[in-house]
């Protein structure tokens, strides 16, 4: 009995007192999840877009990330100055959304999403091969510095204690928020965007209206790439860039499935709802679990979420009519 | 039916559509004259769709030509044929299930906004000033085709024959020169039979659009087309006015003769 009540209090109480206790650490917490959730909605933005714009789940979201931050710091090893090296890596995007494009999904028009789907798969595996060969594994550092992003850290008074804002952390929420405004307006307000959501519903149709597939699908495909970019970039600088930055890409499933994977707000709450989520339980309810919360909270959530809200928070009610 | 005149905007010659061993369409040519109402008639797997997925682009034929506004048309793609001004329906509905009446309808314009899409990403003066002219005119389309009640309702809620007069609209915002149809009234009651047929003759007669169309149902073929294809086994087997064609043997043999 008395044990049971020490871990409800462990549960429910203590930390919500610490909390209170220490609100310099509370709010530091709020920091790094925003800037975590703010990547994290990006990436999951990234999703969202392709999705949106050709019904087809882009498994290889996360490659792109590890194939930006890796080339982008491979080029400027090669004595390419950062800046022209940020160009190539651009082009390099625009030129693989044209192959992507030319040689698989202009051969798979009408087919089935679930095709579609399996061919970004086998691109996955297609990318880390010759990113490997190419670029080689080995863990790099990013290049903030040489990119002209800040480095050092703020410390702001707070509460008797003290906050402190990574500059490198201001730039990524600051540069995240502009990116997704952009995005955001580029998906609704234009005709690229209009004509975007057409092929997305239906191929056939998007033709006769005199849409370009292939034209459409190489400017999300490249989209996609400039969304790797920014987020590879930023994520780099926050741990090496390797391989391992997949898993920060992949966090964006569960970011899809609380927001539901065609609204554009929903990716950006969702990726929200997780960054901070998983770093306040992490402060304050991971010790009670051991370390490393971080790694499987948000996969948690969204277990619950397809349990009691299959579409999410935002996404289209699937009605199926029999 | 008024504004036929003699001159050709569409000829098809002698074309041939094979898929592998399958030959869907064998040696049809037949043309559509400015301002007329064409009916593509004929039994189940004649090649009339087929036919229409030829001119609109969706298949290239092994063999033939199609001669357009007086020229020989190279092969193209189905989106480069659409900017040429011919715009279609489909026999299985085909709409943007995801948006909404007129935002279906809108899309027909997408080839008539050219503005820079910085200026429609933040609504600035001249890109406003397009996306308000092109919207007054699917407004124009939406009222015309009296489907104004569902304007903001997602498409896929709505029933069949709705949906159907919404692809029109869409086909119809092009200003299409050419507008095919692929069997407008299939799945219709009567009633509604009589609207379609109603905004056909309309559309006809108001834009002076010319229409190429497929329908199984004779009476109102015979009402509404002035000349008539008809393919069998993907052959051509009559080709004339109504009466004529009504008269013609083989085709009531082929597919008029049987009582119903």
């Amino acid at each position: 009995m008395e044990t049971l009540i020490e871990i409800l209090y462990l549960i429910f109480v203590s930390p919500f007192a610490e909390m209170v206790a220490y609100p310099d650490l509370f709010f530091q917490g709020i920091w790094d999840g925003f800037v975590s959730g703010t990547l994290y909605g990006l990436i999951a933005l990234g999703f969202v877009l392709i999705f949106k714009a050709s019904g087809v789940f882009n498994f290889s979201q996360p490659i792109l990330v590890v194939l930006a931050a890796l080339s982008l710091v491979s080029f400027y090893k090669m004595g390419i100055p950062a800046w022209i090296s940020v160009i190539l890596v651009l082009v390099m995007f625009y030129v693989l959304a044209f192959l992507i494009e030319r040689l698989i999904l202009r051969k798979l028009v009408n087919q089935d999403g679930n095709i579609l789907f399996m061919s970004t798969i086998g691109l996955t595996f297609l990318i880390i091969g010759s990113a490997q060969w190419i670029f080689g594994g080995r863990p790099s550092a990013m290049i903030t510095d040489e990119l002209g992003l800040p480095n050092g850290s703020l410390e702001w008074p707070m509460f008797g204690g003290g906050v402190y804002f990574e500059m490198i952390d201001i730039s990524a929420a600051v540069i995240a928020s502009i990116m997704i405004v952009i995005l955001a307006l580029f998906f609704s307000k234009t005709k690229i965007g209009r004509g975007l959501r057409a092929v997305a519903d239906d191929h056939q149709a998007a033709l006769s209206v005199g849409i370009s597939l292939n034209q459409i699908w190489v400017i999300v495909w490249f989209v996609a790439g400039v969304v790797a970019l920014v987020t590879g970039i930023f994520w780099g600088a926050r741990s090496d860039v390797s391989f391992a930055l997949q898993i920060i890409g992949f966090k964006a499933l569960p970011v899809l499935i609380i927001g539901g994977f065609t609204s554009v707000p929903g990716a950006i709450i969702g990726g929200l709802i997780i960054g901070l989520g998983e770093k306040v339980f992490e402060i304050y309810w991971g010790p009670l679990l051991g370390s490393g919360v971080e790694g499987w909270f948000a996969y948690i959530i969204a277990l619950i979420f397809l349990l009691f809200r299959p579409q999410g928070l935002f996404g289209d009610k699937i009605i199926e009519r029999v | 039916m008024g504004n036929i005149d003699q001159n050709v905007m569409m000829e098809v010659k002698n074309i041939n559509l094979r898929f592998g061993g399958v030959i869907a369409i064998q040696d049809v040519s037949f043309d559509i004259l400015e301002g007329e109402i064409r009916a593509i008639i004929g039994p189940n797997g004649a090649g009339k769709s087929s036919m229409l997925n030829v001119i609109n682009g969706f298949y290239h034929p092994q063999e033939g030509e199609i001669w357009y506004r007086g020229e020989k048309r190279p092969s193209m793609e189905p989106y480069e044929i659409a900017k040429t001004g011919i715009a279609r329906t489909f026999q299985n509905i085909a709409l943007f299930k995801g948006m909404t009446t007129i935002e279906n309808v809108m899309t027909g314009r997408q080839l008539k906004m050219n503005k820079n899409f910085f200026w429609q990403m933040i609504r600035y003066g001249p890109a406003i000033e397009e996306e308000v002219e092109h919207r007054r005119r699917c407004e124009e389309i939406i009222d015309f085709l009296e489907i104004n009640h569902i304007r903001k309702t997602p498409v896929g809620a709505l029933p069949y024959g709705l949906q159907k007069r919404v692809e029109l609209a869409r086909a119809l915002a092009m200003d299409p020169t050419l507008l095919l149809l692929d069997e407008p009234m299939a799945g219709m009651n009567v009633e509604e039979k009589q609207d379609m047929s109603r905004f056909i003759v309309d559309v006809n007669e108001e834009f002076g659009t010319t229409i190429a169309l497929i329908e199984h149902d004779m009476a109102v073929v015979m009402d509404l087309a002035d000349r008539v294809v008809v393919l069998d086994y993907g052959k051509l087997l009559a080709d004339g006015t109504p009466n004529e064609v009504q008269k013609n043997q083989a085709v009531i043999d082929a597919y008029l003769g049987v009582p119903h």
